[in-house]
């Protein structure tokens, strides 16, 4: 497959944006929406729409249907080892807080601690904080050198007796490092401490079997791999899972409700109280089969391609200063942080949204990591495998005539 | 802090406006003058670079100082992004030197009509946004007294 024929699958990259042809650089904060899952959950929601697992009417088995099997194929995606152990959410955001609350309120006293990286995203971040002020628990920090490289040293410091869950992501949405996570995995477990990896951004430019890496919990959100808004999965070793507490409290997370007590149903479903997003989840099943899609030769090919120039080209100009420098066996995805001499990031997002590029600029939801590399805010710009070359060439062009009117 | 265009009505200073940007039909073009209107901003005095005169933003970061006097009240901001400094130069050009009256009797919708309005939305959550509410809530205070 070309890049053209992945591209109508994108009818959304067809935008025009002030007069100019739309060049979608955002792809970690949102990917664009794949037309066959916008296609199903019209379907489901126009012709297969009714409440799942509670009636026994043929319209509610279907929806359940679609939803149950949608549990497998992520099973299947992620080779965990049953399906019990696939949690839907709403995103990576409702995961973490899940695991936060239900493994928190289940595991963590006053005293104990938790580790974090300083490349997190506030939501690997806040629900941690959160827990450790509810307990009296002690939030630790993993350190990045000025590469943003994840320090193993200081993640084997950070460990003690104390330590009862350690959370990293997968790749951070600013550095674009894919992390170490498998040998962070082995560290933490040969001291017995389970670990959750945020994957909003792994899940999306790795293959990710959660037996191989054998991590405890791992988060992503369907939004960032062209599924609908408001789906997310949280895949939990059932040990866990099943040791936990619930974390809302409803309709079907319940085995049993009565004022003397109330039993809770088995997983996953004590884990998905109230009624859950029928019609967007399996869209997650369009994201596998493209995801499958994604592995052609000649697609990866062309998107390395576009990556080194993109790489060559940021890294040649001395004015650009990149975050996140890939070294030895540390790779780093399509995604470029970037701040200029003496230029504003919000300036320069600002004069190539006029010029049809949507990038991010700010502090990206990872302020810590501004404050490691003492700055206000970054531009961010991150492609998915529908971005061309000749937007490539287009953004670096757009990029240094927006710097020189900013100069 | 001067008010630049003490001469003109509030209105007229408006329309001036409305009009310089008319002649612009690229979008670039636009930013081009924004930002040279930033580059030659009044200097923002560095004894007024203060936490308490910071007014922090998602993105870029607005120092906005104020004075009142003999009836009317008189500004000076500064931002850390250029077209950000554009802008407050047309705030200070419309609104410095005006009397409290004058400045709520504008509804400043000619940010709005330069095109400029996503640039103030609320969600945006820029210093700007801030900025604005800061002059109204100012000048309310001051027609009260
Ligand atoms: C690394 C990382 N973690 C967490 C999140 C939060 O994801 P969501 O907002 O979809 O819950 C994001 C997305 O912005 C992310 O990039």
């Amino acid at each position: 497959m070309n890049v053209n024929e992945l591209r109508n699958f994108f009818p959304a990259l067809e935008t025009e944006i002030f007069g100019k042809k739309l060049v979608y650089f955002d792809n970690a904060a949102s990917s664009q929406r794949y037309i066959r899952a916008v296609k199903r959950q019209e379907d489901l929601s126009l012709h297969c729409n009714a409440n799942i697992h509670r009636a026994v009417h043929k319209l509610s088995a279907d929806a359940t249907e679609e939803y149950e099997s949608t549990r497998n194929a992520v099973k299947d995606f992620l080779n965990a080892s049953s399906r019990e152990e696939i949690v839907f959410t709403s995103g990576t955001t409702n995961s973490i807080n899940l695991v936060a609350f239900s493994f928190g309120e289940t595991f963590i006293h006053e005293g104990d601690e938790i580790v974090v990286s300083e490349a997190e995203h506030h939501s690997d971040i806040v629900p941690w904080q959160m827990l450790c002020s509810r307990k009296n628990a002690v939030l630790k920090v993993i350190k990045v050198d000025d590469n943003g490289i994840l320090d193993i040293d200081s993640l084997t410091s950070a460990l003690s007796e104390r330590t009862r869950i350690v959370a990293v992501t997968h790749i951070s949405n600013v550095l674009g490092l894919v992390n170490p996570v498998r040998e962070i995995i082995s560290i933490c477990h040969s001291k017995g401490i389970p670990v959750l990896i945020d994957g909003a951004q792994g899940i999306v430019h790795q293959r990710v079997d959660v037996q191989e890496l054998d991590c405890d919990f791992y988060a992503f959100s369907g939004h960032k791999i062209y599924a609908s808004t408001g789906t997310g999965v949280l895949y939990g070793k059932k040990k866990w899972l099943e040791a936990m507490i619930p974390y809302m409290g409803g309709g079907e997370m319940i085995d049993h409700v009565s004022f003397s007590g109330t039993t809770y149903a088995p997983l996953p479903g004590k884990f998905e109280a109230g009624t859950q997003n029928f019609n967007s989840i399996p869209t997650l099943k369009d994201s596998i089969e493209l995801f499958k899609l994604l592995q052609d030769n000649e697609l990866k090919l062309y998107c390395d391609k576009v990556s080194s120039f993109m790489y060559d080209a940021l890294t040649s100009d001395s004015r650009i200063k990149l975050y996140g420098v890939p070294c030895g066996t540390v790779s780093k995805i399509p995604l470029y942080s970037i701040t200029v001499k003496g230029v504003h990031h919000e300036d320069l997002a600002l004069l190539l949204d006029k010029m049809g590029i949507a990038t991010r600029s700010g502090q990206m939801c990872a302020e810590p990591l501004m404050d490691r590399f003492g700055v206000t805010g970054m531009l961010r710009i991150s492609l998915a495998p529908y971005n061309t070359m000749e937007e490539a060439q287009y953004f670096i062009k757009c990029l240094d005539k927006a710097i020189a009117m900013l100069s | 802090m001067e008010g630049i265009n003490s001469n003109k009505s509030l209105a007229e200073v408006e329309n001036g406006i409305i009009e310089d940007f008319s002649m612009y039909e690229e979008w670039l073009d636009k930013y081009e003058y924004l930002i040279d209107l930033g580059k030659n901003l009044e200097p923002y005095p560095e004894s007024a670079r203060t936490e308490d005169r910071l007014i922090k933003g998602c993105q870029s970061r607005v120092w906005l100082d104020s004075k009142f006097e003999d009836g009317k009240l008189y500004f000076a901001a500064d931002s850390d992004a250029i077209i950000t400094k554009g802008i407050i130069s047309l705030l200070i050009s419309v609104y410095s030197g005006r009397t409290p009256q004058e400045i709520l009797s504008s509804d400043f919708s000619f940010i709005d009509k330069i095109g400029l309005k996503e640039n103030l939305s609320p969600t945006r959550s820029n210093g700007l946004v801030s900025m604005i509410s800061t002059i109204k809530a100012l000048a309310l205070e001051k027609s009260n007294v």
